[in-house]
């Protein structure tokens, strides 16, 4: 049997020195919680993860990229107010402000043991310029497309990926389509015989020509 | 030509019928061998993702009919079962039975499909696929008067089936059911005594078997390499567990082993088939609690998969609590399949490359999304 998150996280925290090792609750039914590694011990986490005699997760069935922009939540809390002298309970709205990441899951199971899955997703530290997070291709070799195309589509920057190249999209494309904010192309060009709104929108495209990936 | 110890680059696609699609290798050879090749994908990529993130989780399926073109009713249950973790809905049973009945009906032409195109592929032009074929179009029919489409089918649906089975449907399956290994009998001594067909495929393509599961390599092409892993048998989702499944296995991890697995694999489908055929039970199709217009399923996340005929079909699915998906992911067993490609074709001919590429049973609508 697999044993449940709360013991491999404190074996994994006895084995792997430092790692910080969280887990990610889902409140859906489908009930699947999660192990957030940190970047600097995410390749010995999952080293461990494949290695250990207990759980040989030896199969990584899937990985893939979730982004996550910076975003506000808002949070209901009760603060004591003196109102015309009287002390009262009031409900105020804080938001705290969560700064911006991308994330890489892999879904991990055992062919042998035949369990699973154990979900482990790493992070970056930012959806800017600090993306890189360690490859996990050394130590499953099904990670080495999958990567690529987090890569490719989400910007996210394998350190010791073999290959690291675009997959689904061509060499010259700049943008990371699946990330939220992306702005897909003027795609004004379907027109046959640009006029009226087409033609403004074609004139546009033209101004800025180059801007969103199209040389 | 190439002067002597001089490589040879060739690009073999993406116009090139040995690639089952718009898809290529290029590949450097050595005299005739095979010393380098990179598999190139993307010319079908059109983000099926990004579509599905920006649709309701409904709208969606009728896309997931577009990724392995060939197996729909197999896509669709893959998503269904997905959804359905996510949002905690039962599937009655009549439906659970219905799905293993269009699954393993999806199975059988597709391996009976591969089979024609492996051969073609390594030269009997035509009569093989054609023979198949024949086969594939009795089952397309089937689809075609419970669904309406022969390949397109979108008929699953969150918590059971669309429609019900119209009124004689189970006799002409079961017809066809009993009728199929009739055909597998001729196809086999057709080709299974073929020396040609004999030397062309064995010890051709090996896959060890630590290689295999390292590299995520699932569906028959697994099996062939001798680990036994059906999705089927291990996760026992939908009603698997009251069949008796048996999994083929193979010894050597070669082109002829995952022709054999294929083979073996329709004629266990057969017997699913006609078990599920003869306890069909009445009842509803679909969850009362299900709904179809307004469904929002509650934060959180899920993966679900299933053994499709080319391997684990996965979605993974993060839902923010509103009417489309957050995330929608898929997890392509054609393309995960392909990525020890150049590992099985080094130091082979390149002649053979093509007929190592067409074991592995690739669909470019779902390598590529």
């Amino acid at each position: 049997m697999l044993p449940t998150l709360e013991q491999i996280k404190m074996r994994l925290e006895a084995a792997v020195r430092g790692a910080r090792v969280e887990i990610i609750p889902n409140d859906s039914p489908s009930g699947q919680r999660s192990l957030l590694a940190d970047r600097e011990h995410a390749f010995a986490v999952a080293k461990f993860l494949r290695a250990d005699p207990e759980l040989r997760l030896d199969y990584c069935s899937n990985a893939t990229g979730v982004d996550w922009p910076e975003m506000e939540i808002p949070e209901k809390i009760k603060v004591k107010q003196t109102v015309a002298g009287v002390e009262k309970e009031v409900e105020q709205i804080r938001k705290t402000r969560r700064p911006g990441f991308l994330e890489v899951v892999y879904h991990l199971y055992a062919m042998e043991k035949k369990h699973g899955p154990v979900i482990l997703r790493v992070r970056t530290e930012n959806r800017a310029d600090r993306v890189q997070v360690p490859s996990l291709t050394p130590i499953w070799r099904s990670c080495e497309f999958q990567e690529r195309e987090i890569y490719d589509l989400y910007g996210i920057t394998f350190d010791g990926h073999p290959d690291l190249r675009r997959i689904l999209m061509w060499d010259g494309f700049q943008d990371h389509p699946m990330r939220k904010d992306y702005a897909a192309p003027d795609d004004y060009e379907y027109e046959p015989t640009p006029h009226d709104e087409v033609l403004e929108r074609a004139k546009r495209h033209y101004s800025k020509r180059g801007a969103a990936g199209i040389e | 030509m190439a002067a002597e110890g001089e490589l040879l680059e060739v690009a073999m696609g993406p116009q090139h019928p040995s690639t089952h699609g718009v898809f290529r290798m290029d590949v450097v050879l050595d005299g005739e061998r095979v010393v380098k090749l990179k598999p190139v994908f993307g010319y079908l990529h059109r983000n099926h993702e990004k579509i599905a993130e920006s649709t309701t989780y409904l709208g969606s399926m009728p896309y997931t009919d577009r990724l392995d073109y060939f197996c729909s009713l197999t896509n669709n249950w893959a998503y269904a079962l997905a959804v359905e973790k996510l949002a905690g809905l039962q599937v009655p049973e009549r439906a659970e039975y219905i799905r293993v009945i269009t699954a393993e009906l999806t199975r059988l032409q597709n391996h009976c499909c591969l089979i024609g195109f492996l051969l073609q592929d390594m030269g009997a032009l035509g009569t093989p696929l054609m023979y198949a074929f024949r086969e594939r179009e009795k089952i397309l029919d089937l689809f075609e008067a419970l669904t309406g489409a022969r390949m397109m089918c979108n008929y699953m649906r969150f918590g059971g089936c669309r429609v019900d089975l119209p009124e004689g449907w189970v006799q002409e399956a079961k017809q066809v059911a009993d009728e199929f290994p009739r055909f597998l009998d001729e196809f086999e001594r057709l080709l299974r005594e073929n020396e040609i067909l004999m030397a062309r495929t064995q010890g051709i393509g090996t896959l060890p078997k630590e290689l295999a599961v390292n590299a995520g390599v699932t569906g028959p092409m697994l099996r062939a390499s001798g680990v036994n892993y059906d999705i089927r048998k291990v996760d026992r989702y939908g009603i698997y567990d009251r069949f008796d499944l048996k999994v083929p296995l193979g010894d050597h991890g070669d082109v002829f082993d995952r022709y054999m697995i294929r083979v073996l694999e329709m004629r266990e489908s057969v017997k699913i088939l006609q078990r599920a055929l003869n306890d069909l039970p009445p009842g509803p199709i679909i969850d009362p609690k299900a709904k179809l217009r307004g469904f929002r399923p509650k934060p959180g996340e899920a993966y679900g998969r299933i053994e499709a005929p080319k391997g684990e079909l996965g979605f993974y699915l993060i839902s923010g609590g509103s009417p489309n998906p957050y995330r929608y992911r898929v997890r392509p067993p054609s393309l995960i399949n392909l990525t020890i490609l150049e590992d099985m074709c080094l130091g082979q001919l390149v002649a053979d490359a093509v007929i190592i590429l067409g074991s592995v049973d690739i669909v470019l609508g779902e390598v590529d999304r």
